[in-house]
């Protein structure tokens, strides 16, 4: 699925490109791109490092314990067969919690590890579980409650009122997220029959 | 938002009497093993999307969707960035930068790229970054339901502006 995505990306716009007369456009993209991702992983290198071992501190303290134990309701509604007091439910607690507050250089590596302990209880470890796939659409359906980026963007370009789009925002993010969570428990009946598991 | 976070943590975990130094630095070690794990993945993420980009491809995709965009008043200039949302969070926030300095930020159209950004998310970098990282590679509805999700959100956002701004 990923590789068919990423080939159809490259072919698509290299033979676009040429049909346009704009190969040159594609050498320099390549170089670019490249070079943006070191700098991008640079950066990351250190920024996701800290909140890594700022997390390490709120998990050996117990505070994401106690957090994820404020959300578990919404989580067992959610992930009703996962163990209530397994490591992964512990990751995707702090993922959406980071997630929400905007943090999302925190939520990155909890995540990863929420994917790496659902992936070693999933049965065939090529294929998503079910688990995962609640997991990330929920993920990509926008959890953060304020934008804080936008607001610096608005009051840069002078906005009269930055923050006059947090309320509506707020809507709509609720509105995103919603329709993941009904889209995901209905798709989970259709392919999950009868407690199947795979 | 950050120094409170890292004041809660770090008070938390000061009461709670455990060693906070070591525990960072462990957490900290934790943090570089998973850039270097995912730096592959986003390398050939980075160097699709910058050939789609550099390819005029996006531009010709949205000017497919510009009747269907003037129809339901959906904005046109904002659909190269509707697009671009989905895969590139750097690229994104060129575009709606852009849309903030030719536009205005409390135009229609800077009112309704803000509320669509906090309702989307970069899809692709998150799928590769988060399936490639255990290699699952069967992702079954993921793409789908957030397809979906996002498409949920970009037309209430257009919705939602056109009610609370009175457009």
């Amino acid at each position: 699925m990923l590789s068919y995505l990423w080939v159809s990306m490259i072919l698509f716009g290299i033979l676009f490109s040429a049909f346009s007369g704009n190969l040159s456009g594609i050498t320099s993209a390549v170089i670019n791109s490249s070079r943006e991702s070191v700098e991008i992983c640079l950066t990351m290198l250190g920024v996701l490092s800290v909140w890594a071992g700022m997390m390490k501190i709120a998990e050996n303290s117990g505070l994401i314990k106690s957090l994820t134990k404020k959300i578990m309701p919404f989580l067992k509604f959610l992930f009703p067969k996962l163990d209530k007091e397994s490591q992964s439910i512990k990751y995707i607690a702090t993922n959406i919690i980071a997630n929400m507050l905007g943090l999302n250089w925190a939520a990155t590596p909890a995540g990863l590890k929420a994917m790496q302990e659902l992936q070693k209880i999933n049965i065939d470890k090529k294929i998503a579980s079910r688990e995962m796939c609640m997991f990330m659409i929920l993920n990509m359906s926008s959890l953060q409650i304020i934008s804080i980026n936008i607001i610096a963007f608005r009051s840069q370009y002078k906005s009269q009122n930055p923050s006059e789009t947090i309320g509506p925002g707020l809507i709509a993010t609720s509105i995103s997220t919603l329709s993941a969570i009904i889209f995901t428990k209905v798709f989970e009946k259709i392919y999950f029959k009868d407690g199947d598991q795979k | 938002m950050i120094p409170v976070c890292f004041i809660l943590i770090i008070l938390h975990a000061y009461v709670n009497k455990i060693a906070i130094y070591d525990s960072f630095v462990s957490g900290a070690k934790e943090g570089i093993i998973t850039v270097f794990k995912i730096f592959p993945t986003l390398l050939g993420l980075m160097l699709s999307v910058a050939i789609l980009r550099e390819s005029g491809a996006l531009n010709f995709i949205s000017k497919i969707f510009l009747p269907l965009a003037k129809i339901i008043g959906y904005p046109c200039e904002a659909i190269p960035l509707t697009f671009m949302r989905l895969v590139s969070s750097s690229a994104s926030t060129s575009l709606i930068l852009d849309i903030f300095k030719n536009h205005g930020p409390d135009s229609f159209i800077g009112r309704f790229v803000s509320i669509m950004m906090s309702c989307t998310e970069t899809i692709f970098y998150t799928i590769s970054v988060y399936f490639m990282s255990v290699k699952i590679t069967k992702i079954r509805y993921t793409l789908a339901g957030a397809l979906i999700s996002n498409f949920f959100g970009i037309i209430s956002s257009l919705i939602i502006t056109k009610i609370f701004f009175h457009y």
